[in-house]
């Protein structure tokens, strides 16, 4: 099928989005990579009266360091944050994740933001957003505020976003020296969205691993973090029940969706199996780097 | 009416310039207003990659990206890649080992590998980790991760 008809604008800077979008709220859509907005066009799923294209909006582009976190505008692609030496190294959990996001060619035009501002609930960037506690940067005509990703990602496809409001930039806290990270998703084939999926983060003690952000998704309506992982201590050498049971108890807090990938109670069994292999493989990797030191 | 604009852009080598509905997509405008057909529809909303087209140097779907977005953009399809003569060894490849039946992928999958093989000299792995955005519905893709990789060592062999 084709696009329906709309406006098409292609402001050069930042101030003239936000104008247009403020003019026009609830009429205007922001278009950036295109890569999901396409599809609901030409499939008629959606009928914006007007897209403001920021592809030509210069100072959405970029990775930057700022130091204690990593800034990612709103032009930056899936395939510039893959390719990033700078990401792989501070942001180990973005390189665990991406691979999983999506094929070459729309990965190529794809923006992480984007992805964030879409809030699909199988996409893998916001439950990385969510387990790493990044900021959202959101602006509107004459007001910028930051919103925590934890707040951010309120339902299926609902965000704290307003309609007159873009995402600009997100900023990605940067692994510490004793933070871990890992991620496993299914999906039907590479690179499709996730039935269901798994990212976390621990802080390395001696050996052990605690404070524990586990976030599952695909099989939710919004990243959910889960409250039980937060008091769970896995010591290094722990056993296999320990860890089944471990994971038993996170995958409790999940309010698995039944949909056409499944019923949810076969997710919440598939979480946990991605949970177990995901912790197993941390904590080997975990006892490897404390016999480093 | 839906709207209009001007749009200049480079096309396998030349500069064209057309006017185009602000809701054309760049596959319908390859196709339909300039009748380079090579570059095929399939699914029209980003699975199938039959559409894939060559944007700035990089493989991108044409259906998902308006025509008015190609404004100023480098495009190369599969008539200005066969032209170029740049991709003949692959499609020699590919009609040597049968890696096409109906050949209707074959244009955007020719794309994927073009990207792939000017990056990386791809292992098999990698291949059919590239080849996850492409439907073929006819080869079962071992002959066409086959000729891509028989490519791959070839070059790789012609450079050292
Ligand atoms: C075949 C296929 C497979 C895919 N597989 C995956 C996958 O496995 N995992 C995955 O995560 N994604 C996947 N995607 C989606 C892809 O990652 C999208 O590119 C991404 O979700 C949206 O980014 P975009 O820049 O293309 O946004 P667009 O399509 O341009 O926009 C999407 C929505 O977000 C809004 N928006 C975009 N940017 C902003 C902004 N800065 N501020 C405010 N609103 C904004 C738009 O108005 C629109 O409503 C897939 C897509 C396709 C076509
Ligand atoms: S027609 Fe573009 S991906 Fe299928
Ligand atoms: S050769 Fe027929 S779809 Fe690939």
């Amino acid at each position: 099928m084709k696009a329906p008809i709309f406006t098409y604008r292609r402001p050069d800077d930042l101030d003239g989005a936000l104008a247009l979008l403020a003019d026009h709220a609830g009429e205007a859509q922001v278009l950036a990579g295109g890569q999901s907005l396409m599809p609901t066009l030409n499939m008629r799923l959606s009928s914006p009266g007007m897209l403001v294209d920021i592809n030509r909006i210069a100072s959405l582009r970029g990775i930057a360091d700022r130091g204690e976190a990593i800034r990612v505008g709103a032009l930056v692609r899936h395939a510039e944050v893959a390719e990033s030496s700078l990401m792989a190294a501070r942001i180990p959990l973005i390189a665990l994740a991406m691979p999983h996001v999506a094929h070459m060619a729309v990965r190529n035009r794809g923006t992480t933001c984007g992805s964030l501002a879409l809030a699909d609930p199988s996409a893998e960037m916001p439950a990385v957003a969510v387990a790493l506690d990044a900021r959202i940067v959101l602006n509107k005509r004459g007001a910028t505020r930051t919103v925590s990703a934890r707040a951010f990602f309120q339902g299926l496809y609902q965000t704290a976003r307003d309609d007159d409001e873009m995402i600009t930039e997100i900023l990605f806290p940067v692994a510490r020296k004793n933070q871990i990270f890992g991620f496993a998703e299914l999906s039907r084939r590479h690179g499709d969205f996730a039935t269901v999926g798994v990212a976390v983060r621990a802080r390395h003690i001696v050996g052990a691993l605690d404070d524990l952000s586990v976030v599952f998704f695909g099989s939710e309506p919004a990243p959910l973090l889960s409250p039980g992982a937060r008091d769970i201590i896995l010591a290094a050498d722990c056993t296999d029940t320990t860890l089944a049971d471990a994971a038993r108890a996170m995958t409790a807090d999940m309010e698995p969706m039944d949909n056409q990938q499944g019923r949810g109670e076969t997710k919440r069994k598939q979480a946990a199996v991605l949970l177990q292999r995901t912790l197993r493989d941390m904590l080997g990797r975990a006892r490897i780097r404390s016999s480093d030191v | 009416m839906s709207e209009r604009h001007s749009i200049t852009l480079t096309l396998n080598g030349t500069v064209i310039s057309a006017k185009v509905d602000a809701r054309t997509h760049l596959a319908d405008f390859l196709r339909q207003h300039l009748r380079l057909t090579g570059t095929h529809i399939g699914c029209e909303h980003g699975v199938c990659g039959a559409c894939n087209v060559m944007l700035d140097g990089r493989s991108a779907r044409s259906c998902l990206m308006l025509a008015v977005q190609a404004d100023g953009a480098v495009i190369e399809t599969v008539e200005g890649l066969t032209a170029s003569g740049i991709i003949a060894d692959l499609q020699q490849e590919f009609v040597a080992r049968n890696a096409l039946q109906c050949g209707y992928c074959t244009p955007g999958i020719l794309m994927t590998a073009t990207e792939l093989l000017s990056r990386t000299q791809p292992n098999r792995a990698e291949i059919r980790d590239a080849l996850s955005g492409n439907y073929c519905r006819c080869t079962g893709y071992h002959a066409i991760v086959d000729a891509i990789e028989a490519i791959a060592t070839r070059r790789a062999e012609a450079a050292s």
